[in-house]
């Protein structure tokens, strides 16, 4: 591990500042917003959490440059990607694909507010139900009390 | 020397805690009241112990004593006195100390303004609380001791990360410790209340504020962190759904659903197992952020100890103290009966779900978290899960709490009717809409984020201004009258309201920020001038120097609009030679309406330099919105219910005509 640390280490120093240079920029603004959007989703592969489009890496600008390059070649923002999940690995999507494998990352959401909702739901209809007909017995303690207070 | 009796000192901490932890549970169970008061006396000298500890460590980064590793492996001589400061819990032996400081300061506030405690209950909160110290005492002497000694000292340090060297930063860890750590407490006394089989209003009094303090300091906490990745980073990013980031932000949801679900067993008796529940998964998850943070499992720019002993050991803590309260809970917590009865439509219910959807976020958040690592224990496969999946998994829960929010907060307890409690609303929905439609109407066909976002803040902040108008019967009666009954709302009502609004402040930043910021990236040549979104910028003069313990490069940028000169903006990019790592020193234009932000890039050829700017709408509203919340919760604490000697089992309503809420 610490030696990953050390070799990520002299990735970072040579380059700094900034993100998307400007001489990566593409001319047409159209494709150029779409290879900022595809940027957004992909990983830099040496940097801690961060997308392609914020890292100062060197790794990460080329990555920019090969996803403009699809572009221009006429690539959709989908065949700019699967060109390089092929090349890079499943470990530069940031956001994993709905698939069979990944089902229960995409539905823990719905599945754990529908769980929750109903759960909460019948326990409030069971405390609900309790109010016209039952009455609460009194607590042990509840008992106790009554008991010195009455004098039993 | 002072470092050996730093050292002597924590050794002698953990062996009271070990007292502490025994003793005063024995006495509260065999009755003994003099085994039950030892807790008192030794919550204090535990923390007496441990501050001193930690001071002798600091004198240490103070005086730059480089024969202690953990100076030398993290200090330097030339760095300024706040970070040297600093530096004592900038790494993960010294912020290990930090924290159990905290832990043992909470243990000795509940000893010292606990005299109104039923004696059992505070000897088991302080044994329990010291269970935990003794944990991370052991945990610290055995695995993470700050006061190893160097044989062959170096000349100079290491140096703090520069990223490190910055205030907003310096100073984020110890609010971040005092909520995660203040979440101790909640648990503590869910423990103590498991173990004596017995929740009651008095209970829910005493752990409310503790709780509300966690959550106020993580608030803030989270807060600075977010401010000091905006500026720092160089591109105005201020939250990045890091797996740091979120363990941060799990403690933070579960304490806020948790303050929410001991207001209803105070009040109305009830809730209190899955209150009880709650207080063991908050302070669970500080642990398991603990554990993600130092074991180095999921690696990250916070993770400052990659060392599998001590991942090792910390998952040992985890285990024991999630799984054992756990078990314990599922024994016990069906003695814990609730007496109350409410209906479907009410204030308890509203409590539910605003608990169902925190919950449920923390649990995306966590699930999101953790998938890359089960994916690859599990299938080998390695794989990653950003901001992206969570910008799309975690707003709609939020929109949902944010739309709800102000409608049941002003339900009655026990039963409502959704008809009449919207009717005082009604002004406040009306207005909220047209603000939407009125953003949407003025950005000219976008998405629908900033319209939607912009109408649910406005529903927050209008839903809790008109929530007041209502209870001071504004409008209704004359002005004296109005007023009068406004300052004699209790200071949790004044809370309830200035969070909720602070909360809608922090949903507009976000939304005007994500939905209307605007870019520009450029090589610009000394003299030129280049426009962003109306604002005309240029570039006058680049400066090359030397800081104290870095070499920078400094632009001077004229900013103007309509011709008319704002100010002069320096961005900066700096180079610290000793960690050998460049870092990025934006300059911002701040205001209220938008800030404008310029970071320098590197040189490009023939005297241009690469310049990137950003227009960004409302962004300061993120923050204040959440200084406002924290102000809130703040406020809340205040409530005289809360003061010294608060758990009085029953306090004559004084003014319960306005009081009843």
């Amino acid at each position: 591990m610490r030696k990953l640390f050390l070799i990520l280490a002299l990735f970072l120093v040579p380059v700094s500042a900034l993100a998307v240079q400007p001489d990566e920029v593409l001319d047409d603004p159209v494709l150029e917003e779409r290879a900022r959007d595809i940027s957004k989703l992909l990983r830099c592969v040496v940097c801690q959490s961060e997308s392609i489009d914020d890292s100062n890496a060197a790794i990460a600008r080329d990555l920019r440059l090969l996803v403009r390059e699809r572009l221009v070649e006429g690539d959709t923002n989908q065949e700019a990607i699967d060109h390089i999940v092929e090349r890079y690995g499943e470990y530069v999507l940031f956001l994993p694909p709905f698939n069979l494998a990944n089902a229960m990352l995409w539905l823990a959401g719905p599945l754990f507010l529908l769980l929750g909702l109903m759960i909460a739901f019948f326990h409030v209809r069971s405390k609900t139900r309790a109010t016209g007909n039952e009455q609460t017995p009194l607590s042990a303690e509840e008992r106790e009390k009554l008991k010195s207070l009455t004098g039993g | 020397m002072i470092v050996e009796l730093g050292h002597l000192c924590l050794i002698l901490a953990f062996v009271v805690a070990i007292i502490q932890m025994v003793i005063p549970m024995i006495g509260a169970g065999k009755g003994w009241s003099d085994w039950m008061r030892i807790a008192v006396p030794a919550a204090s000298i535990q923390f007496i112990l441990t501050l001193f500890s930690f001071a002798a460590l600091m004198y240490a980064f103070v005086i730059s004593d480089f024969t202690v590793r953990l100076v030398a492996a993290n200090s330097h001589s030339a760095k300024p006195m706040m970070y040297k400061i600093a530096g004592t819990w900038g790494n993960h032996e010294g912020s290990m100390l930090l924290w159990i400081l905290i832990l043992t300061l909470f243990g000795a506030m509940v000893a010292w303004w606990g005299k109104n405690l039923p004696p059992e209950l505070k000897a088991r909160v302080l044994s329990v609380q010291s269970s935990i110290a003794v944990a991370f005492f052991a945990f610290i002497l055995f695995t993470s001791n700050p006061f190893d000694r160097l044989a062959m000292p170096p000349a100079d340090g290491n140096d703090l990360n520069p990223l490190l060297q910055d205030p907003g930063l310096a100073f984020h860890p110890p609010f971040l410790y005092l909520g995660y750590v203040g979440l101790s407490m909640a648990y503590s006394f869910a423990i103590a209340a498991l173990i004596e089989g017995r929740v009651d209003a008095a209970w829910a009094r005493w752990v409310r504020p503790w709780t509300l303090l966690a959550w106020v300091f993580l608030t803030i906490g989270i807060a600075l962190g977010s401010f000091w990745a905006y500026y720092e980073l160089g591109w105005g990013g201020w939250w990045f759904w890091d797996p740091v980031e979120n363990v941060s932000f799990m403690p933070w949801l579960l304490s806020a659903a948790l303050l929410h679900s001991a207001i209803v067993v105070e009040k109305r008796n009830t809730l209190k197992s899955w209150t009880i529940l709650l207080a063991i998964l908050a302070f669970s998850f500080s642990l398991i952020g603990a554990f993600i943070v130092r074991s180095g499992i999921i690696t990250s720019v916070h993770a400052f100890a990659s060392d599998p002993e001590r991942g090792v050991f910390l998952l040992w803590i985890l285990g024991m103290f999630i799984g054992g309260s756990l078990l314990l809970y599922a024994h016990r917590a069906s003695e814990l009966q609730s007496s109350s009865v409410f209906s479907v439509v009410s204030r308890e219910s509203g409590l539910v779900v605003n608990n169902v959807l925190l919950v449920v976020a923390t649990l995306v958040v966590f699930v999101g978290t953790m998938w890359p690592l089960g994916a690859e224990v599990l299938t080998g496969r390695k794989m990653s899960v950003g901001a992206p999946f969570f910008n799309m998994a975690f707003p709609p829960l939020m929109i949902l709490l944010v739309a709800i929010l102000p409608l049941f907060a002003v339900l009655p307890w026990k039963r409502g009717n959704l008809g009449t409690a919207m009717r005082p609303l009604s002004g406040a929905l009306a207005l909220s809409m047209a603000l939407g439609a009125l953003a949407w109407a003025l950005q000219s066909g976008k998405s629908m984020l900033a319209p939607l976002g912009i109408a649910l803040a406005a529903w927050l902040v209008l839903g809790a201004a008109s929530e007041l108008a209502t209870r001071s019967r504004l409008g209704k009666t004359d002005r004296n009258e109005t007023l009068r009954r406004l300052a004699n709302l209790p200071r949790s009502d004044w809370g309830k309201a200035i969070a909720h609004a602070g909360l809608g402040l922090t949903v507009f930043g976000i939304s005007c920020i994500t939905a209307w910021q605007a870019e520009d990236i450029r090589v610009a040549k000394a003299g030129e001038s280049f426009s962003v979104s109306g604002y005309t910028l240029t570039l006058e003069a680049v400066e090359i120097g030397e800081g104290p313990n870095y070499s920078y490069e400094t632009a001077t940028i004229g900013l103007s609009q309509d011709g008319n000169r704002i100010t002069t903006l320096n961005p900066e990019k700096r180079f610290y030679p000793v960690q050998r790592m460049p870092t990025t020193e934006a300059a911002i234009d701040r205001s209220l309406t938008r800030d404008v932000y310029v970071a320098l890039g590197d040189a490009q050829g023939n005297d241009g330099w690469a310049v990137r700017t950003y227009i960004k709408p409302y962004a300061n509203w993120i923050w204040i919105g959440a200084l406002v919340m924290a102000f809130g919760g703040t406020i809340s604490l205040t409530d005289r219910r809360y003061r010294v000697g608060a758990p009085n089992r029953k306090r004559p309503s004084a003014n319960s005509a306005v009081a009843a809420e």
